[in-house]
Parts: C-alpha cells; sequence; structure tokens
C-alpha cells in the first residue's frame, strides 16, 4: 500500500486549512460592488397573496431593489423541478404542483419566499425586508403525513387531489398475501421515521453575480453537485444557457443531502444580480435554515412479515405514506421509492414482498433526501420488525436474523436489487463478540442493583451506494445519468491535477483522491492536487451523495489514471529503449522490470511536454480524461449493537456501548472511512434519540425552529464507538469499494430503539426516544 | 440585530442616568440573554447601557454564613468560589451546569434573575435560600421578587445589585436539563435551615416559572430524606406542558428532582 497509497490512514490534507479557519465557504466570496439579500418569507404555512406593497421598504436606507415573484415570472424564470419521474399504480404520471422560485399567487409553508431584497448591508436588508407589506388571506393548513390524505383536509395543488402525488407499488401483492395466509405466524408493526432538519454546520449562502458586458453569470452556491445546479438552473429555470453560467462550489461545510438541490434563493441572487445591476449575496442564518433546508424522512408505515413453521420469513408486506411537504424537491419522488423500497429485502432471502408507497403534499417544507436517504428508512422498519418477530417467536434476535441471511451471491432480490458480494454472518459475528454478547445478562443484572434498565438490541442493515448504472436509473424514471468523470492531467514537471466530477463537503477527498495517485504513480501525494467544484474548471459531472465519490467517482479517476499509465509507460519504454511491456512504476520512476534502468516520473513528464523526443506519431502532452458509468449498485451491509440503560424514574437514555462492525469492500482510508461511520452514528443516534421537526398542527408554525427546542447530538450524548471492517470486494467497480458515507445513519437508529425498548419491556416507542416517551413507556410496562 | 448604540456605564448612577437618556434603552450585563434576543430581531434596544464595569456589583464575600454575591458576578465566578463552596456547595453546583463554558464566563446572576427565564436556574436557588435581592433603590424578598414568566418586582429602570441570603445548613440541587436547550426541563432546589425551616424551590416546570412547593415543605421539614421526598406526588395542575414534556411529567421530575436534590445536600 505504501504510506500514502490505498489502504494508509493518511491525514487529511484539508484539515488544516479547515481548523485554522483558513477554509473559502461561500460566505467568505466578496467581490467589488457587492451587495446582500434577504428574503420577505410567509409567516403563514398557507396563504393567497393578495397583495404585495414594496413602495415603503424601496425608501428604506441602503436599498438597492426590492424583486417580486411577479417580476420574476415575467421575467421568464421557471418553476422548481423533480428530476425522477415516478408513475401511480394506475399508470398515471405523478401529480405535481408549480412551485415558483417567489411566490406570487399562494404561499404554502412558512418560510415560502415571497420577495427579495438587495441592500447595501445585511441589516439593512433586513429592516426593509420587514418593510415590505404582504396583505394575506390565510388558508387551512395541513402538516401531518397520514391526515393530510383524508377528506376534508386543506388542499395544497389543484393538480393533486385529496394531496395524493403518486400511489406506487413494487413487487408481487398476490404472492405476499398467500404468504401472509399461510404463515404459521405474523409479525406486524406500525413504524414512524421521524421528521429531521439536516442541519450542515455550514448555512446555505449564494452569491449571485451577473456580468453585464459579457452578458454572463457566475453563481458561488453551497453545492454538493455544482454541475447539477448549472444544469438545471439553465435547462429548467432558465436563468441562462449553460455557456453562460459558472456554478461555483468552493468549500463546503456539510450538505447530508440537503445541499444537493437547487434552491429558491441561488435562482433568485442570480435573477436579482441582472435586474439590479449589482452582485447579490444571500446567506442563510439558523432559523432560515431550519425552516426552508429541504428536511429529511417523515414516512409512516404499517408492515406485516409472515413467517413459516421454520421462522424463515415468506412474505413481507409494507405500505407507507411519505410527506413530501409543500413542493416535490429536485430528488423527492425517487426517497420513498426506488432508494426505500427496493431494500426492503434487508439482508434477508425474502420470497415476496409487496411495498405501497403514497407520496403526499403538507404545509411544510419541502422533504428530499437526506443522509441515506429512503435507506435508513427501509432498516428501520425491517429490522424494528425482525427484532419484534424475535421477541414474539421466542428466538434471539442473531438467531432469527441467521435464519434468513442471503449466504450465496448474486442475491436477486423480489425488489429489483441485484445483491453482488456479502458477507452478513461475518459482520454479526465480529459485532457480537466485540459487545460481549453473552455477557449481557450479567451486565443486565448489575444494572438493576443501581435501579437502571439496561438492554442490548441490533440491526443488521444493506444499503445501496454508488448511485448509479444511468441506463437502469433512466428506466426507473431517472432524468439525469448517474455516471462520474475524471480528468488527470500530468504537469510538466510531474505534478498531477485531478479533476473530478465529484464534490467534497466533508468527505476528505483531497485526500483520499490523491492516495490513489500515490499508490498508483508512487509520487508523493503532496505532488498531486484535487480540482472540484467550479463549472469552468472540470468537466461535467454529477456530484456527490449516496456514497457515490468513492464508488463511482474513484473509478472514473481509476480509469483516466489507466490511460495516463499506459502513454506514461510508451514515453519511458521509448525513452529507454525498452519493450513497453517491460516498464513497471515504482517510487516516483518507470523502470525497465529487471534491469537498473529507469526513468524518474518528472523527466517522462517533461518529455511529455518538450515533445523532443517522442514515439512517432504519439501526441505531446500527457493528460487524459474518463467517464465511468456503474454496472450496478454497491451493496455495503453490516451489523451493529447497541446498549443502554435506561433510568425508570427519569426516562433518560444512556448508551453505554455501541458496536459498528461494517463491511465496506476495500478500503481507501481507513480512518476516513471510521470518521465517515462515527459522523453517521452520531446522525443516526441524534435521530433515534433526539431529534424531531415538529409544526403546530393548527397554524403549522415550526415549533423547532432553533437549537432552543430542536435537540442536536452532542459529545455527551455518544459513547465511545467500537467500529470495526470486515471485507468483501465489490466485485463490479476496479477498487472493490462499495461506500462508507450512510451507512452510520442508516444502521443505527434501530439498533438503539431495538436496546431501548427490550430495556423497558415496552415496544411501543417512535423515534425521538426523549426522556419523557420513554419514561411514559416505561411507566406503561410496568402497569 | 437592528442598530443600537453602546454605553458603559461607570458607576451605578452612570447607569441609571445613561439608561434614562433613552425610553428604548436597555441594560446589558452578560449579554447571554439579551444578545441573542437582538440578534433574531425580538428585542429592539436603541441604546445599550454596559454594567459589567460598574464596581458596585462585583464581588464576593462571606463573613460566617452570611453571603453576599454582586449581580455582575459570572456563573464561572459563582461555580468556582471557594467561600461559597464551604457554606453553600449546592450553588457552586447550580452554577457550574448552567449553559457552556462560554456563556458561564460571560453570564452573571444579576442578568439571570432579572430575566427570570421560567427555566432558569438561578431562581430556584433564589427562591429556595430565601434570598434578598438587593437594588439600587431597595431590598426584595426572593418570594416577593419572581412574578411570573420573564416577570420581575424590578421597576423599569432599578438595577440588581447584588443578592445576599444566609447560607442554610443542608442544600441541595438537582436539575433535568432539556435535551435540546439545557435549561432546566426541571430543577429542584432544597434547603433546610438550622431551626428545621424548609424550602423547596422548583424551576422549568411552573406554567408561571419558579414556585416553591409546599408539599414537598412540609414533607422535608418532617424528614429530610430522600425517601420522604420520593413519597409526595406533585399534582401537574399548573404545571408547563411543552414539546418536550407534559405536565405529568413535569410533576413527576419534580418528584425525582427533589429527592435527587436531598441526597445530594
Ligand atoms: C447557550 C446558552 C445556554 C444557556 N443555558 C442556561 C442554563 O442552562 N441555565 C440558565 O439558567 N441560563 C442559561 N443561559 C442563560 C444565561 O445564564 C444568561 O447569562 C442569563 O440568563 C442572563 O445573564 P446575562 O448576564 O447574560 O444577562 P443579559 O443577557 O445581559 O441581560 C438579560 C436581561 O437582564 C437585564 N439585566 C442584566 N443585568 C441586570 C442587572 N444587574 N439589573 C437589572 N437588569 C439586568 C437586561 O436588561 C436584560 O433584560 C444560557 C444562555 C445561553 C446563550
Amino acid at each position: 500500500m505504501g504510506v500514502e497509497g490505498i489502504g494508509a490512514r493518511v491525514a487529511r490534507k484539508e484539515d488544516k486549512r479547515f481548523l485554522t479557519g483558513k477554509g473559502h465557504y461561500t460566505d467568505d466570496m466578496a467581490v467589488p460592488g457587492m451587495r446582500y439579500a434577504a428574503f420577505v418569507r410567509s409567516p403563514h404555512a398557507h396563504a393567497r397573496i393578495r397583495s404585495i406593497d414594496v413602495s415603503q421598504a424601496e425608501d428604506m436606507p441602503g436599498v438597492v431593489g426590492v424583486l417580486t415573484g411577479r417580476e420574476m415570472l415575467d421575467d421568464g424564470i421557471g418553476n422548481l423541478i423533480c428530476g425522477w419521474m415516478i408513475h401511480s399504480k394506475d399508470g398515471s404520471p405523478m401529480k405535481m404542483g408549480a412551485w415558483r422560485p417567489i411566490a406570487h399567487e399562494t404561499v404554502r409553508y412558512v418560510g415560502d419566499a415571497v420577495a427579495i431584497v438587495v441592500a447595501d448591508s445585511v441589516g439593512e436588508a433586513r429592516d426593509a425586508a420587514e418593510a415590505v407589506a404582504v396583505d394575506y388571506e390565510v388558508l387551512p393548513a395541513v402538516t401531518d403525513t397520514v391526515a393530510a390524505l383524508e377528506d376534508g383536509q386543506p388542499q395544497l395543488h389543484p393538480e393533486a387531489p385529496n394531496n395524493l402525488i403518486y400511489d406506487w407499488q413494487i413487487g408481487d401483492g398476490a404472492a405476499v398475501d398467500a404468504a401472509l395466509a399461510a404463515a404459521a405466524h405474523v409479525t406486524e408493526m406500525r413504524i414512524v421515521n421521524n421528521r429531521l432538519a439536516p442541519n450542515p454546520m455550514e448555512p446555505r449562502a449564494a452569491l449571485g453575480i451577473y456580468d453585464a458586458g459579457e452578458d454572463h453569470y457566475t453563481c458561488y452556491t453551497t453545492s454538493q453537485n455544482p454541475h447539477v445546479a448549472r444544469l438545471v438552473m439553465s435547462a429548467f429555470y432558465n436563468v441562462a444557457p449553460e455557456n453562460k453560467l459558472r456554478v461555483i462550489a468552493p468549500d463546503v461545510g456539510g450538505g447530508f443531502g440537503s445541499k444537493i438541490y437547487i434552491y429558491p434563493e441561488e435562482i433568485s441572487c442570480l435573477w436579482a444580480s441582472k435586474r439590479t445591476g449589482v452582485p447579490v449575496k444571500w446567506t442563510c442564518d439558523r432559523t432560515e435554515a431550519f425552516l426552508t433546508d429541504a428536511h429529511g424522512r417523515d414516512h409512516v408505515s404499517t408492515v406485516k412479515m409472515a413467517f413459516d413453521a421454520d421462522h424463515r420469513i415468506i412474505g413481507l408486506k409494507v405500505d407507507t405514506i411519505a410527506n413530501f411537504g409543500a413542493y416535490m424537491s429536485l430528488f423527492s419522488a425517487a426517497v420513498p421509492t426506488y432508494l426505500y423500497a427496493t431494500l426492503l429485502s434487508g439482508q434477508y432471502d425474502i420470497p415476496a414482498i409487496h411495498a405501497n408507497v403514497r407520496a403526499v403534499y403538507t404545509n411544510t417544507v419541502a422533504v428530499d433526501a437526506y443522509r441515506g436517504a429512503g435507506r435508513p428508512e427501509a432498516t428501520y422498519l425491517l429490522e424494528r420488525t425482525m427484532e419484534t418477530a424475535a421477541r414474539e417467536l421466542g428466538l434471539s434476535p442473531a438467531e432469527l436474523r441467521r435464519i434468513n441471511f442471503i449466504r450465496t451471491f448474486p442475491h436477486q432480490t423480489p425488489v429489483i436489487m441485484n445483491y453482488d458480494a456479502g458477507d452478513y454472518e461475518a459482520s454479526l459475528k465480529a459485532a457480537m463478540a466485540e459487545a460481549d454478547w453473552d455477557g449481557f445478562p450479567a451486565r443486565k443484572a448489575e444494572a438493576a442493583s443501581r435501579g437502571k434498565k439496561r438492554g442490548i438490541g441490533m440491526s443488521c442493515y444493506i444499503e445501496a451506494c454508488g448511485i448509479a448504472p444511468s441506463a437502469a436509473v433512466g428506466s426507473l424514471g431517472a432524468g439525469v445519468g448517474l455516471w462520474e468523470s475524471a480528468e488527470v492531467r500530468v504537469n510538466a514537471v510531474g505534478t498531477i491535477e485531478v479533476l473530478t466530477g465529484s464534490h467534497s463537503h466533508g468527505q476528505g477527498h483531497e485526500t483520499t483522491f490523491a492516495q490513489l495517485v500515490a499508490d498508483r504513480f508512487g509520487v508523493p501525494i503532496d505532488s498531486v492536487s484535487i480540482v472540484h467544484g467550479d463549472t469552468d474548471k472540470v468537466q461535467m459531472g454529477m456530484g456527490t451523495y449516496g456514497s457515490r465519490s468513492g464508488a463511482v467517482g474513484m473509478s472514473a479517476v481509476v480509469k483516466a489514471l489507466d490511460k495516463v499509465e499506459a502513454k506514461a509507460k510508451k514515453i519511458a519504454a521509448h525513452l529507454m529503449e525498452a519493450d513497453e511491456s517491460d516498464i513497471v512504476i515504482e517510487n516516483g520512476a518507470l523502470k525497465v522490470a529487471g534491469t537498473d534502468k529507469s526513468v524518474p516520473w518528472f523527466q517522462m513528464a517533461l518529455a511529455a511536454y518538450t515533445a523532443h523526443n517522442l514515439p512517432a506519431g504519439m501526441e505531446p502532452g500527457l493528460k487524459e480524461g474518463a467517464f465511468y458509468d456503474p454496472s450496478n449498485f454497491t451493496f455495503p451491509a453490516g451489523c451493529y449493537i447497541c446498549e443502554v440503560e435506561v433510568d425508570p424514574e427519569t426516562g433518560k437514555t444512556e448508551i453505554v456501548q455501541f458496536v459498528a462492525a461494517d463491511d465496506f469492500g476495500n478500503i481507501i482510508n481507513p480512518m476516513i472511512v471510521e470518521g465517515q461511520v462515527h459522523g453517521g452514528l452520531a446522525q443516526g443516534i441524534g435521530q433515534a434519540l433526539l431529534e424531531g421537526v415538529h409544526y403546530d398542527r393548527e397554524t403549522g408554525q415550526l415549533l423547532t425552529a432553533s437549537y432552543m427546542d430542536y435537540a442536536m447530538p452532542r459529545a455527551d450524548d455518544l459513547p465511545s464507538f467500537k467500529v470495526s471492517h470486515q471485507v468483501t470486494p465489490c466485485p463490479n467497480n476496479p477498487l472493490g469499494i462499495k461506500g462508507c458515507g450512510e451507512a452510520g445513519a442508516i444502521g443505527s437508529p434501530p439498533a438503539l430503539i431495538n436496546a431501548i425498548t427490550d430495556a423497558i419491556g415496552n415496544n411501543d416507542l417512535d423515534m425521538p426516544a426523549t426522556p419523557q416517551k420513554v419514561w411514559a413507556a416505561a411507566r406503561a410496562a410496568a402497569n | 440585530m437592528y442598530a443600537t448604540t453602546y454605553h458603559r456605564a461607570s458607576s451605578l448612577a452612570d447607569a441609571v442616568r445613561l439608561r434614562g437618556s433613552s425610553e428604548e434603552a436597555k441594560y446589558v450585563s452578560g449579554g447571554m440573554t439579551l444578545i441573542p434576543t437582538m440578534k433574531q430581531r425580538l428585542a429592539a434596544p436603541s441604546d445599550l447601557v454596559d454594567l459589567r464595569h460598574v464596581a458596585e456589583l462585583k464581588g464576593i464575600s462571606v463573613n460566617g454564613r452570611h453571603v453576599r454575591i454582586g449581580a455582575g458576578t459570572t456563573h464561572y465566578e459563582v461555580a468556582t468560589s471557594a467561600e461559597i463552596k464551604a457554606v453553600c456547595p449546592a450553588l457552586c453546583h447550580l452554577a457550574a451546569h448552567i449553559g457552556d463554558p462560554h456563556v458561564r464566563h460571560m453570564g452573571t446572576l444579576g442578568g439571570s434573575i432579572a430575566n427570570n427565564d421560567p427555566a432558569a436556574d438561578y431562581p430556584a436557588a433564589m427562591l429556595g435560600l430565601g434570598a434578598v435581592i438587593v437594588t439600587n433603590a431597595r431590598e426584595i424578598p426572593a418570594d416577593a421578587f419572581f412574578t411570573g414568566l420573564f416577570e420581575t418586582a424590578l421597576e423599569e429602570d432599578e438595577i440588581v445589585v447584588a443578592v445576599t441570603f444566609d447560607a442554610p445548613e443542608r442544600a441541595g440541587y438537582s436539575k433535568f436539563a432539556n435535551p435540546a436547550s439545557r435549561y432546566a426541563m426541571t430543577g429542584v432546589f432544597v434547603a433546610r435551615r438550622a431551626d428545621g425551616g424548609v424550602r423547596v424551590a422548583v424551576t422549568g416546570a411552573g406554567a408561571d416559572g419558579v414556585f416553591r412547593h409546599e408539599g414537598l415543605e412540609a414533607a422535608l421539614a418532617g424528614s429530610w430524606t430522600p425517601e420522604a421526598a420520593a413519597g409526595v406526588a406533585v399534582d401537574p395542575s399548573g404545571l408547563l406542558s411543552d414539546l418536550h414534556g407534559s405536565a405529568e411529567y413535569r410533576a413527576n421530575l419534580v418528584t425525582v428532582m427533589a429527592k435527587r436534590a436531598v441526597a445530594a445536600s
């Protein structure tokens, strides 16, 4: 592997600038003449706009312009779109209501933008925003996932009667019904997956710059996928044609999915820059982020799991309602369908599965992919049901899972996915050993002597990463392909730039992508720079989400490296008058195998650019590009075991042990992978124990709009994690890697809830398991 | 934040004068409550009169069991005061669990009780200790000082100068932190005097802010034991019900925190 190659624990190159405050984020960007934007936002969850009076605001000090949605419409700026088409089971296309970047007729959630104010300072912009007088006719609102479908509820969009966006299904319903009828045992549950706010450390921001001389736009923005932002803004929102629009996503402080989407604000800043003639910057504050960042999860499901007399699962029936909020965000349609229901087989050999999913509009902010996107919802549903079934059947949770594990690969599930490789037993074994599963009864007894209720729970998750084969997702409704691109540029002095369409916003690409190059050519990692996040520098790419940068983004780099290596060897062979097939690359030199002849890497590079002595017919230079389209998803899997102690007097849960045993395939940098797992676990534990978005049911006001009410996990909420890896290489990509970015957030919630319900002896518990809820559930069990 | 004008007061008299210069002026001490409120545009004082450099508000003195704490004393200073610890460690414990280190180094006792947040910790201590709030105009017993949610007996321009109390024989404070804000979801301060008098003050739980609980006081006057507290059922009516905890849950917490406070005393 080498000290800086694949598999090495290389310290993150980017951390120095992040940790010393030298990062360059969108809000750090300043250009001459720049002014500041503030948005006027709806205080109502649902209202018709009777009129907007901007005259007073326009006269406020420092105000450059006040613009409304009507003017935006007049300028031909398009509606926001959902980029994935889902058809209902009756064949009809999903029912998408119009989403205007700035509303001019109807507002549909608290925070919906109704005007943008541009002023000399942030303070003046906000002062003027308060002076914009909007006359609203307030309408009744619905925020609840289940209630939205009921008769007589407020209707959000005329296009979607009963607020129903689609009614979709997958799998063989008749086969599942037959299995349920024939079952020796059926476990039934109602499962709620709580709504979350993504809370990246860096709030969203945008800087729109219109250059009238060039008729050209530049947009700095907090994006996980700047090329997709450019594509969508140009093809659908009519901001500008792609060649007239440069999108730059500089350092981005976390995204977790919420920065995939193209939001009203970046469109508005670009448009407002042209309208007002000044560069326009907007930076979100934290409450604005709670109000307007796309939320995650929010499913309500029922599940029936059928077992035969040997405790084998013979059928699974799932019915889910997914809350999409007021508008369909960019990927929303795919989340509770192809990213969720296709994972309902979990790690188990289930012959028949049927899932029905209804997506609904409510008067809440849009809901879209959030770390794990669909897979956490599938895993939580399945793994809580498995644990419940084990309790009902009187089996140990491990035993029930073992009986049902898939053990041969490839394995075709009844819900599209074809698992390529895995060893679920290995992770289960490793986790149980690390957790000292067998010693639990003694620990429980000891805890009881201290008045604490101790519980243990497990979860065996699977997920699909490396999204995704383009033709396959195209056939399922995706509006884009999900390949990735790379270009490797060897400079004349031998240093190397890798231009990648992936985007790093915490993942450490500047280190891991460079490790690939160091590994391949034996050059120091410091001589390799990773270039990303700027549509003017980097070729079209699809960005980072769904743990795709390793399996897809790095695979593109590998393909480009193959081409560079081939050409470098040709040049070296020519310089040393050797046969190309005898050239090996070691420690930064190209050598003739078995001889002491060698050419240093930089000399070969120089030769490529001087072009004084190249093989006949060879083009000068050394720069190769590649596009990589994966042939399948990848399937990371693992087993998590959580042990808790509950204080029965207060309901407070303490996590006393958390074990994660993951199979991510081959690993490029174990330290970064562990960091990803730790962060994912913190987020999953946050969901299970602390976090939850609440809207007032009557008024639709967001009750959890700051950290006073939205509980984020803190260091002392978390234990020290015990993390290990089992490795079955992915057979479908050149590096054999699967992806690790979301596993922690996917696998941990059910393990934690299973541990709490084990501790208190009451299975009737929803996330987040706040002290109040656990106390009430424990009391109900005791009475 | 709306624009505001900052003034640094050099004395109590100077502070009152500066505040009187505008109807919309406000005192600021640690700013740990007021500044976030201004940033959210929920408060818009035209002028801020900074009390942090007023000598009369400084200092901790302990004479025998008589304690005087200047209003400008930070939570950190109270938490780490050896003099207070010697006579009333419960107060140091309380101060040590307010917010985080930043907040404890900036926030002040005077600011906390003047603000009287229904989930703040100090009001429980003041009421439980039977403290006297000394202002630039008068002395107000704690029982008369805390009058409702974010409401006190203070006049518009009145300044809390210090608090005084006689350290009880035994005292304890136990707080169940709100998982999000870490303010008190319920905090109970218990104190017993040498003459057997008991005071029990509850913060975080009351729909009208901090209050004394007679049932707990009677039970603990009879027997200063955790068991005696545990035997008291608290009536949920009049308690706060919100996202984080129902009145029933808080009623339970009052009993449990009282029990733990006695155990810690
Ligand atoms: C992140 C965070 C966590 C916190 N956690 C807790 C917690 O767990 N428990 C808790 O109790 N508190 C908590 N607080 C609040 C903190 O204790 C504040 O410091 C305190 O409530 C106010 O004190 P201050 O000196 O900062 O007052 P300021 O914010 O300066 O002022 C508050 C109010 O009091 C008035 N005022 C200030 N000083 C005087 C005076 N001497 N006389 C008259 N009026 C005055 C001001 O005009 C203002 O109206 C937290 C605060 C933050 C930011």
